[in-house]
């Protein structure tokens, strides 16, 4: 098992519910109290009705795979990944968000596939959300 | 008033193209210097002429305000208007619109609208000097881009060109067809840095970036600046050059809420700009003689094409490998090659070749029928859009 050399992303102040949720494998998005728009990434204003009034709230983790790349070009802590798939996921509640696909072949990776969410342990403080087929 | 009114006020009075592409040991104020002085040299003004300026500056430019240093650099003491200006690949054209505006209405009389950059270094990738670097512990849930190795901007328009694919059937031939046209341009540009013939078979073996776009998919980097002079039409009309009077004028920023509805990749900005532009010109898409359009990645050009209605929405790709775009073709399209084959200067590149043709200044490489000359702008990722609309005609 090699070390995982890939960029660990950490929360910041707006971004921490997000973060603390993929810890506990729960998909937390933020939702306008006043209009209920789901929004990502995590501003603290409502882009709808530009309220602030605003709650994090567990998503289902279901979506589409609303496009995806091939990458080849090898960016550090991704010398040894290259080819790999990365993709922007249309989450079920609207918002999307960057991520990639697993245990999905490259030739079967298919604009619009069903997805569901799953949780990737990288580090003792951080998961990620990665996708697969539904 | 709607902008109707607007119709050929102004002028493009002068164009000023630096030494272009692998120039070292320069930095990008050295090059829109450069660009100033052949422009106004160009239009038969003097530096005591100028009384605006306006300036995108690159990704290198970061200095002195973004650019607007260049006063000083220049000696230029008398501006009415100054400002440094960034909507991306949007801004050439942008710059002009709000020059062409300051001179009709009397605030300025010839105003400098320059891009520079220098990026390059010699014995490094181009890619390295746009793609930034990934950091070890990228916060907030812009970190998941590092995260997920999503670096730079050919990711994200591999994305947008995916997508535009799986709705509507663009295949990297279609992609393919765009670069090959260009190239076939570029032979007859002068200045073009790649001017040696591209075949189809080079474009599908040229190396993957990032699927489904190849290196020739991908436009190129360059050092260098180029300026335009906006001015008044009657003023326009006595200095050294044609005018190139602005017939339209448009921009169109939908804005991406990255959600559900919310499509740029493949309905972008193009539409609205093309209405306000095309409305103030009193034209239709088939006036349209020669396009510029904005060409940061062959996808770019294919939407562009649709979303301006030169074909139906989705037949972008069949129409760029009908071969209308190439020498010969029925739309004549980025005729110096653009920013695939001839120089990357962002909308400076496709606004430049739209000065020459609309003058009848190029060469070998000039349309036959040049009444109309669009001219397209694209900032970010697909999310801005500015259109000009060109004519050697003063109505
Ligand atoms: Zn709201």
């Amino acid at each position: 098992m090699s070390e995982y050399r890939r960029p660990i992303p950490q929360a910041d102040d707006e971004s921490r519910e997000f973060y603390d949720g993929a810890r506990r494998h729960e998909l937390m998005l933020m939702r306008c109290r006043r209009c209920g728009a789901w929004r990502l990434p995590s501003r603290p204003r409502c882009p709808d009705c530009w309220s602030t009034d605003t709650e994090w709230a567990r998503a289902s983790g279901r979506g589409t795979l609303y496009s995806f790349g091939i990458m080849h070009q090898k960016y550090p802590g991704f010398e040894d990944e290259v080819p790999y798939n990365y993709a922007v996921v249309e989450l079920e509640e609207g918002p999307r968000i960057v991520s990639n696909i697993v245990g999905v072949d490259e030739a079967a990776l298919r604009v619009d596939m069903p997805l569901r969410a799953v949780f990737d342990d990288v580090s003792a403080d951080t998961t990620l959300v990665r996708f697969t087929s539904a | 008033m709607d902008g109707r009114e607007l119709k050929a006020r102004a002028a493009i009075s002068g164009l000023g193209i630096s030494e272009m592409g692998r120039v070292y040991g320069h930095d990008a104020s050295h090059f829109a210097a450069e660009a100033i002085q052949r422009a106004v040299a160009d239009a038969g003004l003097r530096k005591e002429d100028i009384d605006g300026l306006l300036v995108s500056p690159g990704v290198s430019m970061t200095g002195q305000m973004g650019g607007v240093g260049l006063q000083n650099y220049l000696g230029l003491t008398h501006l009415r208007l100054l400002a440094s200006m960034n909507v991306g690949g949007a801004t050439a054209n942008v710059m002009v619109q709000y020059a062409a505006l300051a001179v009709i209405h009397g605030m300025a009389n010839h105003v400098v609208c320059v891009f520079a950059d220098a990026p390059l270094r010699e014995g490094r990738g181009g890619a390295a000097a746009y793609s930034g670097a990934a950091r070890p512990r990228p916060s907030g849930m812009g970190g998941l881009y590092s995260a997920f190795g999503v670096v730079g901007v050919n990711a994200l328009y591999a994305l947008a060109a995916r997508r535009h694919m799986a709705m509507y059937g663009t295949t990297n031939d279609h992609l393919g067809a765009v670069a090959v046209a260009q190239r076939r341009w570029a032979a007859m540009n002068p200045i073009a840095e790649h001017r040696a013939p591209l075949t189809m078979e080079d474009y599908h073996a040229s190396r993957w970036v990032a699927e489904p776009l190849h290196l020739l998919d991908c436009c190129l980097v360059s050092n260098g600046g180029v300026a335009v002079i906006v001015s008044r039409a009657e003023e326009a009309r006595d200095l050294a050059q044609p005018p190139a009077y602005i017939w339209g004028m448009g921009q169109g920023h939908p804005g991406d809420m990255r959600r559900r509805g919310w499509d740029v990749e493949t309905e972008t900005g193009a539409p609205m700009a093309k209405e306000k532009a095309f409305a103030m010109a009193g034209i239709a898409t088939r006036d349209v003689d020669v396009l510029q359009a904005y060409d940061c990645y062959t996808y770019t050009v294919v939407v562009t094409l649709e979303d301006y209605g030169f074909c139906a929405k989705g037949d972008g790709g069949p129409f760029a490998a009908s071969g209308a775009l190439a020498p010969g073709g029925a739309l004549p399209t980025n005729t110096g090659g653009g920013q695939l084959s001839a120089y990357y200067m962002w909308g400076m590149t496709p606004l430049s070749e739209g000065v020459i043709q609309a003058r009848g200044q190029g060469g070998e490489r000039q349309a036959a029928k040049r009444d109309i000359v669009l001219v397209t702008g694209n900032g970010g990722v697909l999310d801005h859009h500015s259109t000009l609309v060109l004519s050697p005609h003063p109505a």
